[in-house]
Order: structure tokens, then sequence, then C-alpha cells
């Protein structure tokens, strides 16, 4: 929904001094334990799966998502499908579009491809911008901080979806439109990765180990690439996996008033604005896309939050504070400074 | 008091000249695009003649930097228009004219204004209320199946975008039950009690989603604090718990949500556009979106300064809320 | 009857046992110290004896009795009239142990009234009279302030002041004074020492250091994972303890006042120091962290370098090896200046767990040097960092570990291991051991002054603890607010100070024998009566 509020919301995110030999292998250690996010895990490879399969999925169903099938609405009742439950047969799994007569089972999963490629795309334009801005302040001198810090600061005061709503209208309408979505949210919302970036590295660049490589005789090149940058990974993916949600309703949201994606070309936001007036006639012609909507948004959101409790152990203890499952392990921390 | 009073100053300065460089951006972003500006300033539908028209009125063959001294002038003087027969004068704040219906862009914005600042602001009380007093609740209750319960709703909440609640809500309670009737916008002037009725449901959809956020955000920051060392200086000394809570960890709570209600607010914007459409309320949004589809960039220019007005605004007071709320911060 | 009886004492985190089969009993008024080293479960009997670990998941066994409450078998509201009204903690950092929001008298007055029913006025009023009673000047204004317009040894006398708030029977101190300057610390020891007179209240206190035992209490119980060691009278445990480990612990603590055989340290100067300045902040908030330091290092030698918290000692060794350039001044290696980092200058880290990239194992960690240097041939790099590693006692084989597997003690010698890579001539050590427990301390002091008879090394050892200093430089700079207020041989710095700073900074280190600790205790009263 916002990048503001996923981001105040990782900014406890810090930069975690010891998260042991390899990162990636721990990583699965402690997502493995979390049962709500291998679920969800399942269900986003799930969505995944469907997006990629699209064209496989409607030739075995042997539709496909901008055919008009007019025999298969009552012109007579205002164009409502035919048939119970919205139309609903062995040809239409889900059945038809009221008045068109497309068929929704082809343009929910291509609806998914738009919503998980706009999302994955925008959040690898803002998570490229963000690193490379924040980074680039963290390492300048006093000036290209200030300057750079400034450009974020005004970055983050942009309203995205007004924003998004206004490039939208000067763009000319033969840009591809997924394309430009993406391209507008990454543009426009990389401002709070950003200030991530940039407080983690100045938190890393102050370790003793950053100080040990600098006596060593290496350059700031190679001390940047090798131990600032991964020690990056965690904040900004911990950020990255709750922007993926955001950005999958901001794409809705566009797409809903109309300005995002254009037809023909499916999506689920489109398809849910097209339905607000059949909701008594054709329900599932606005549960579906709602219902798919809700599912990959929660999905990804627990599977974020998920990543988030696997890279910041602390924060999952803290969580975990006297729930009774794990108590905090006093005795680590009990003795002398 | 004065480093305070001083950093109050600076915060204020900063938020002019981050104004002053989002109005360069914005112009520059709009104006300054390749293709005929007249003609995607002027719509579509205009007739070749209208398009000249619109490209002297715009002096398009001033360069950019010229143009857009004339529009930061409307700003602060006003400035004269003649719209072929007559001169119109647009005082300042002056944003220039919309060339859909020759209207002075400010005066658009100031008839939407108050629907939209109405709907924002109630909804604001609504989930801070809500928000916080879920976060506090599951933070006093933790572990406990009450709290599980909250977690759920909570991400169900944000999870669920605000155009798909407001879908869901007007369908099941305007539609089906017939509760409420449909929202309409009438004036706080004319009669405040229709105002709150036909409000009550874009308030509560708009608080929804945000109050979720909110519930987690205030129960992050509750736990985290809950778990710093002072608390167990209270609880060692006898303090009860309903106490720690209450006091130490909510207050300890209390400048994050200060902050996320800032950032918040944009994107509270955001979602108040996504209403307005849905329930044909006639505020800013809907205005934005309608200036959107018909390509009336003079409109749109005027509307994204205004609400990046109340954005900055927003960050601005919220940052010396946050130096108030919490002292620990260094003034700079 | 006893203040405190605990019998047959556990307690268990999970799988680890912290705490096991402890027994011990304090009389009304008695002082008693649990020592012992990190993880030894000397804090977890602390806060078992208010029932602190109750509903953290933390198994306790055994039973506890402190003034009468049966601790174990108390309900909850039973629980908080005990804490902090009959008994009262003090905790080791005053600073986090402190509401930020609230001022310092609002959070007495709350837990006056918690256990009085006082009205706020009174309770405020209470608050006040216990600050003043702990020595806070202007008691009644600065009651208002909150902990952060506090010093370090202000928050802990108002710490201790909301403990005297309610007239406890029994104080307990976890580690009161380890996150203080050594001569704040004699202060907060004497108040502790003289409220314990005045008020007849028992003291049940924890530490780490032997010394601030040795000044504070009648009876000591040691204690090593979880179980009692050795438990009597503070001069027996002390003078003659009995168990092989309380002498090892006693042996490795470093005395103040014995002195050092010297090292063969040449004329020859390696490093030096030239009016060295270094600012921090601009415009008004500026201020000079060090200021005009001239100083210089001979081959073979050790300097000392011994100041409290903001003395400016850490900027300067980090100007010395270049990590930092001064703002006036120049460093000079072999007689000419240099700017920036050199191989031939190295530094050992105080923190031994930020000091390791954790991502890269840390053979590759020492490989560093040598691999900046442009040395290209794996088997020599693997030869040579397997070679460092044994040298600095660890094995071989450690080369592909990675830091996370090795304990603090090991990860200090991996970083010694890497200083040594770049075959330098002077390593520049910031508080190379403050975050040891003393009998590893003690270790890796011991290496490094093997190091450097073996190899000609000079050193700047950088700390705070005096003892330390002593121990291990040949001569000493004592540094206060940026500047050496007295730099000479160790010896003649130590026995025979000249300026006042130092001689107060000696004055203040704890004893460890307490019947010297009584004479410098009476002697520290009479120079501030004077």
């Amino acid at each position: 929904m916002s990048e503001a509020l996923v981001a105040t919301e990782a900014a406890g995110t810090g930069v975690e001094p010891v998260p042991g030999p390899s990162g990636a292998r721990q990583f699965w250690r402690r997502l493995r334990t979390q049962r709500a996010a291998l679920v969800a895990a399942a269900v986003v490879a799930l969505l995944v799966l469907v997006a990629l399969a699209a064209p496989l999925l409607t030739a075995i169903e042997g539709q496909d998502p901008t055919t008009y099938h007019p025999s298969l609405v009552d012109s007579a009742r205002g164009g409502v499908p035919i048939g119970s439950f919205g139309g609903i047969s062995g040809d239409h799994w889900l059945g038809v579009e009221p008045q068109t007569g497309r068929d929704l089972f082809a343009r929910l999963v291509y609806g998914a491809r738009v919503s998980l490629g706009v999302a994955l795309a925008a959040t690898t334009v803002q998570v490229l911008l963000g690193v490379v801005v924040g980074v680039a302040a963290a390492l300048g001198n006093r000036w290209v901080d200030q300057l750079l810090s400034r450009i974020t600061d005004i970055i983050v005061a942009l309203p995205l979806m007004i924003m998004a709503l206004a490039l939208l209208a000067i763009v000319p309408g033969n840009f591809p439109r997924p394309v430009l979505v993406s391209l507008i949210i990454g543009f426009v919302a990389w401002g709070t990765i950003g200030k991530i970036a940039r407080a983690a590295t100045l938190t890393l660049k102050e370790l003793d180990y950053v100080a040990a490589a600098r006596l060593s005789g290496w350059g700031t090149w190679r001390i940047a690439r090798r131990d600032l940058l991964p020690g990056l990974a965690a904040p900004v993916i911990t950020y990255a996996a709750l922007m993926v949600p955001a950005n999958i309703s901001i794409e809705a949201a566009l797409s809903f008033l109309g300005v995002g994606v254009k037809p023909p070309t499916p999506s689920w936001g489109q398809m849910l604005s097209a339905a607000n007036v059949w909701y008594q006639a054709a329900p599932q012609y606005l549960l579906l896309p709602a219902g798919a909507l809700f599912v990959t948004v929660l999905a990804l959101t627990v599977l974020g939050d998920g990543v988030r409790t696997a890279l910041d152990p602390r924060a999952a203890s803290r969580l975990r504070v006297g729930t009774g499952r794990k108590s905090e392990n006093k005795a680590g921390k009990e003795g002398t400074a | 008091m004065s480093g305070f009073a001083g950093f109050a100053l600076r915060r204020a300065v900063g938020a002019v000249l981050t104004l002053l460089a989002l109005s360069v951006i914005v112009y520059v972003v709009f104006y300054a695009t390749p293709g005929n500006v007249a003609q995607i300033t002027c719509g579509p539908r205009c007739s070749p003649e209208q398009v000249h028209q619109v490209a002297q009125q715009l002096k398009l063959d001033d360069p950019l930097y010229l143009r857009y001294w004339h529009f930061l002038e409307g700003i602060v003087v006003g400035q004269d228009y003649s719209t072929g027969t007559s001169v119109a004068h647009c005082s300042a704040p002056c944003l220039g004219l919309s060339y859909q219906s020759d209207q002075q862009v400010m005066q658009i914005i100031l008839t939407k204004l108050p629907v939209s600042l109405s709907l924002v602001f109630g909804a604001m009380v609504l989930w801070l209320l809500l928000g916080v007093g879920t976060g506090v609740l599951s933070a006093w209750r933790r572990g406990r199946f009450s709290e599980r319960a909250l977690t759920g709703v909570t991400l169900a909440g944000i999870s669920t975008p605000v155009f798909v609640i407001g879908l869901v809500l007007m369908i099941v309670i305007c539609g089906q039950l017939e509760l409420l009737p449909f929202p309409e916008y009438v004036a706080f002037s004319d009669d405040p009690e229709q105002w709150a009725w036909g409000l009550l449901l874009p308030w509560v959809t708009l608080a929804l989603g945000e109050a979720a956020y909110f519930a987690r955000l205030t129960r992050a920051s509750m736990l985290e604090t809950l778990a710093e060392d002072h608390i167990r200086t209270f609880r060692a000394y006898g303090v009860s718990e309903r106490s720690i809570i209450g006091r130490h960890a909510l207050r300890g709570a209390l400048a994050p949500i200060i902050a996320l209600n800032a950032n918040d607010f944009g994107s509270a914007v955001g979602g108040a556009v996504l209403i307005e459409s849905l329930f044909g309320l006639p505020g800013i949004g809907q205005e934005l979106v309608h200036a959107v589809n018909v390509v009336d960039l003079p409109v749109v220019v005027g509307m994204v300064l205004v609400i990046g007005f109340f954005v900055v605004l927003a960050n601005a007071v919220a940052d010396v809320l946050y130096a108030v709320a919490d002292r620990r911060v260094v003034l700079t | 009857m006893s203040l405190v009886q605990v019998t047959d004492l556990s307690v268990e985190f999970g799988d680890l046992r912290a705490v096991d089969g402890l027994s011990f009993r304090l009389q009304q008024g008695a002082a008693l110290a649990l020592v012992g080293e990190s993880g030894s479960g000397k804090s977890t009997v602390a806060s078992a004896l208010l029932g602190l670990h109750r509903g953290t998941g933390a198994r306790v066994g055994g039973s506890i009795e402190v003034a009468g409450t049966d601790v174990q078998e108390a309900s909850d509201d039973e629980l908080r009239r005990l804490r902090g009204a009959k008994a009262a903690m003090v905790f080791q950092d005053p600073l986090s142990s402190l509401d930020p929001y609230y001022a310092i008298g609002d959070q007495i007055a709350e837990v006056y009234r918690v256990h009085t029913r006082a009205s706020r006025r009174a309770a405020r009023a209470r608050a006040v009279d216990v600050l003043d009673r702990v020595g806070i000047p202007d008691a009644q204004r600065r009651s208002r302030s909150r902990p952060h317009e506090f010093s370090g040894g202000m928050r802990q006398r108002a710490l201790i002041a909301m403990a005297l708030a309610c007239e406890p029977d029994l104080l307990i101190a976890d580690e009161p004074t380890t996150a203080l300057d050594v001569t704040v610390q004699a202060q907060i020891l004497d108040l502790l020492h003289t409220l314990r007179e005045e008020t007849g209240m028992g003291l049940l206190l924890v530490t780490h250091d032997v010394g601030v035992a040795a000044e504070s209490v009648d009876e000591v119980l040691v204690m090593r994972h979880g179980r009692v060691v050795e438990h009597g009278r503070v001069g027996a445990v002390l003078g003659a303890p009995k168990e092989p480990y309380t002498r090892d612990l006693l042996a490795a603590v470093p005395r103040v006042d014995a002195s050092r055989a010297p090292s063969e340290a040449s004329e020859e100067v390696v490093l030096e120091a030239v009016g060295l300045r270094r600012e921090f902040g601009r415009g008004k908030r500026a201020f000079a962290a060090v200021d005009d330091v001239s100083l210089t290092v001979h081959r073979g030698e050790t300097l000392g370098i011994v100041g409290e918290s903001g003395s400016g000692k850490t900027t300067l060794g980090r100007m010395l090896v270049g990590l930092l350039e001064p703002t006036v001044g120049e460093v000079r290696h072999d007689g000419h200046a240099r700017v920036g980092v050199n191989p031939a200058v190295q530094m050992v880290f105080q923190d031994p767990v930020s000091s390791l990239n954790p991502r890269r194992s840390v053979g590759e960690s020492i490989a560093d040097p040598l691999r900046a240097r442009g040395e290209r041939d794996e088997g020599r790099i693997r030869g040579r960092v397997r070679e460092l590693l044994e040298r600095v006692g660890l094995e071989a084989a450690h080369y592909d570990r990675y830091p996370h597997e090795f304990s603090g003690g090991q990860r200090q010698r991996v970083g010694i291991a890497r200083a040594l890579a770049a075959d330098p001539r002077v390593i520049v050590c910031d508080e190379p051991v403050s975050a040891l427990d003393v009998t590893t301390q003690a270790q890796v002091v011991a290496l490094l002054g093997e190091l450097q008879r073996e190899l000609g090394l000079a050193l700047v050892f950088v700390a705070h603890d005096l003892a330390v200093v002593r121990q291990v430089s040949d001569r000493v700079a004592v540094m206060q607010r940026g500047r050496i207020v007295e730099q000479g041989p160790a010896d003649e710095v130590y026995d025979n100070p000249q300026d006042p700073y130092t001689k107060q900074l000696l004055a203040a280190v704890p004893a460890l024998d307490p019947e010297v600790a009584a004479r410098r205790r009476t002697a520290r009263r009479e120079l501030t009566a004077a």
C-alpha cells in the first residue's frame, strides 16, 4: 500500500554484526523454523509458477484472455453471463466476463503475470537506485553526502500514488504500460531504501574490521565490495521483501483508477474496477480478482515478515519475548562488559 | 529552549527549500517532456487552432527556466491571462488555468480541498485511535490467544488493498444490508450531521488499512521498549505491569508513531484518491484522476504541488513533534 | 533470622544450566560479594533473588527466602511488595536502567508511591530527599532533569537513590561500577559503604572485579559455571585462597603496585607524534578530542597510554596508525612525516566481535595484509598464515574457521596474527583486553609481551585500566581531556606521581587487600572533607 509505511516498520532493522559463516545457510535454517512463512513461500511459489505458465494453462483450458464471446452473455439483460455461477463450464473454468464474455480464468492467470512482473521489476529498480545512491552518499565526501541526502529527502516526500498518477498522464500511450508502471514506481519510491542503505553503510564503515582492512593496505573500492556490500544484504533484502507486496497494491490501485495497465492487457485492479457494478449479477467477477490480490499480498507480507525474522534475529527474539516458546537466553548476556 | 526554536526554524526553512525543489522537478518533468507540449497540454481533442493558442499562452518559445520563473511568479504575486477576448487576473497564489474549463487551477483546488481534508483528517483520528489501541492491547496480551487473533486481523488488514476494502464494505453495508446510505459529501457548514454520516464509510475504509499498519508498528515498538533495560528496573521495583505498559512502554513507542504518521500522510493521500473515486466524493483525488484522464496538465501540476505542500508540511510538523516527543534526538 | 537464605538454587535457560545447586545465607546488615567471570551465573542469582526470572521461561529450582518472603512460592502481588520495598536492586548501566523520557525525581517518586500510597507531592519530596542523600548537588532542581542530562556517576547515584527511597533491608548491586571510570567508581563504592553504615541495610554485590569486592564487603563467594568455588571472609579468601581456581583468578588480576621487568628498548625512535591536535564537529560545536600531544615510541619498548573515558586516548591511537588525520601536527615514522595508513604500523582493536569480518574465514582475514602487499602464491600465503596462527597460540587448522566459532580471547589472538602478517614495527593496541575476562586478559597480555621480545616490536598500549597498563608498559603517558598531563618511566609515574590528576587516579584504584582498602577509603574521605 505504501512504501513509507513499510520503511518505517523496517527501519528497526539494523546491521547485524555477527551473522555467522555463510549468511545464506543460516538464513534458510532460520526461515525453515517458521511455519507461516513456509506456507506463504509455497503460496508465492505457486503464484509465480501460475504466472510463468499462464500461456500453458490457458492452452490447456483452450481459451485466451482477449477473445470476446458475445454468445455467452445475455445482451437482453445488459450482458450478464448466461448459465449458473457466471457461466462456469468445462470450457470456461471460472466463468466469463459480463458484457464481453472473455474467459475469466485466462484473464486471472494473465493478470498474475502483470501483478507479479510489475511488482518485481519495480522493486528491482528501487533496490538498485536506492543502494547506489545510499552507498555513494555514505562513502562520498561531505558535499556528495549532503547533495544525495537532500535528493533522497525530496524523493521520500513525494507521494507515490499522486506522482504515479500524474506521470502516467504525460507519457505517450504507445509506451508499454506494464514497463512504464514499473519504472514509475521504481523511480518515485526508491528514497526509503536509499536512506536504509546509507544508514547501514555508515554503520558498517565504522566497524573495526573495515579499519583493519584499511590498515592492511586495501583501497576503498575493494573494501566497499568485500566488506561493505555483503553487510548491506540483510537490511536491503529485509526491506525489499516488504516492498514487493506494497508494489503489488500500488499497481492494482493504478489499474483500478484506469491509468495503470490498460486494456486489453488483463490486470486484477482493472478487473475490480469493471466488476464494481456487476457484484449482484456476477459476484465471482468481483470476488476472483479481489481474492487473488488478497492472497498474493498476504502471502508476500507473511513471507516478508519471515525473511525479516530470519535476517534479524535480534528483532525476532524481541518479538518472541514472553511468548513462552523460547525464553531469551539471559545467561548469554550476563557478566562483565 | 532557544536550541529548540532554532531547530524548528531550520526545519521550516528546509521545508520551503524542499517545496521549491519539488516545484522545479515537477515543472521540468511535466513541461520539458519530449513531444508537442502544447498538444499534450491542450489534450488530444484540441483543434490545431487551440493548440496554437495554447503554445502562445504557454510562451513555449521562451526557454524553460524563464517559463518556470513565470510560473513561480504566478504563485507569489499572481498573473494576468488573456483568454482570447478578455484578460483575466489570477491572483496569488496562481497555479495557472485549466485548459478544459478555463477555470483557475487554484479555484478548482479550493473548492475540492474541504472534501479531501475532511476525509483524510477524519480518517486519521480513527486510524490513530484504532491502530494505537490495537497495538497497545496486543503488546499487553502478548503470548496469549487474543494477541494471536489481533495479529491475524491486522495482517489481513494490511494485506487488503484499500479499494478492495471499500468495495466490499460498500457492497455489503450499503448494498446488501442497507445499514448506511451510499456515501455522499455534504459540506460541514451545511449540515454537520449529514457530513459525518456521509463520510462514515469512507473514513472507516481509509482508516482500516492504516490502522493495521499502526497496530503492527505500535506493537513492535512497544515490545522493543519492553525489552529495554529500564523496563527491567521498574519490574525490579515492583511497578505493576499495567503501569509499565501504559506509562513506560507506550511513552517509548510514541516517537516512532509520530514519525510514522507523517510518513504515512503521503500514502493516506494516495488512499484518499482511490476512495474518492470509488465513492464518488468530489475531492482533489477525483479531480486529479479526471485531469489525468483528459491530460489537463496545469491542473495535474497544480494538484501535485498542493498535495506535495501538505505532505512536506506534515513531515516538517512531525519532525518538530518528534523532537519534542523524543528529547534524546540531537537537534541538527 | 537471616536476611537472605538461598538453598540449592538452580536456574536453567533451555538446555543451559546457568546456576547449579547454589546455597548461601546473608545476615541482617551484612555484605556479601558474588565474584566470577562472565558466564559464572552471578547476575542470574541476583535476578533470582527478586523473582525476576518469573515469566521469562527460565526454570528456577531450590528455595529462595528474602526478607521473610518465600520468593519461589510468593504470589505476584507479594513479589511486587518485596521488590523495591524490602529488597532493591541497582544495575550495571545507569543510563539504560532509567526511563529516558521521565525526570529522575518522577521516576523515584513513582517507585515510592507504588509501595507507600503517599501523595504525589509527598513522593516528590521523598525523591528530592534521597537524591540529596546520595550526594546530588542542588537536588530539588536536578530532580527535574532527565537521565541523559546527568553524568554517568550522577546517574548511578540517582539509581541508588531510587533503591533507598523505600528504605529496603537489602540492596542488590549488579556490577554497579563496571560502566564507570575508576575515579567515579571509587566515589560510588564509598557512597555504598557510607549508606550501609548509616542505614544498616544488607548488601549483595555482584562483580567480576575482585578489587571492587575487596573494597566493599565482609564475605566473598567465588562462582564458576554456576557453582560455588569458595566462600568465606573476604580477607581469608583473597589473602589465602584454598581453591586452585581462586588462586588462578587472583594471580591473573593485574596489580597496580607491582613493577615490571623492563624490555630491551633501544634508543631508535620508530614512531613519533608532534603537536597532534584533532577536532571534531564544526562551528560552535567543535571541540578538540586531542590537543597538543607529542610523544615518541622507541624500538622494542611499550608505551602505555592511560586515561578515563573522553580523555582522547582512542582518537590519539587512531591518529598514530593513520586511520584519522590530525587537524594540526604530524605523525612521523622513522623520522619521516607520513599521511594515511602504513603497513608498518598496525592496530589491535578493542572489540573482538566487530574487529573481524563475520563473513570471512579467519585465515582470509589474516591473509589480507599479505595479499594487499601483492603476494599471489596461494601456497606461500597459506603457509605464512598457518605459521602466524600457531605463533599466537591457535591451530594451523583454524584457517578455514569463521570468527563466531571462536571465544573473545581467541578472536583477539586472530587480530594480533593479522597485525603481525604485515610485518609491522609498531602495533597500537586500543584497549585490547578490556572486553576479556581477567584470566584471558592475562594470557593475551603475556602473548603480546612474548611477541615484543621475539620480534623487537614497539607497542603502544592504550587502556583505561591503570593496573593493566603498569603490567605491560616501560613508559606511561597519562591523558586527561585530550592532553597528556604526565609522561615518564612507568615506575616513576606510578610510584611517585607528580600531577594531581595522576594522584587522584591512582588513589581510586581498588586495592585487593581489604585492610588497605579501608585505609584508602579513610584517606579519600579526609581528602574530600578537607
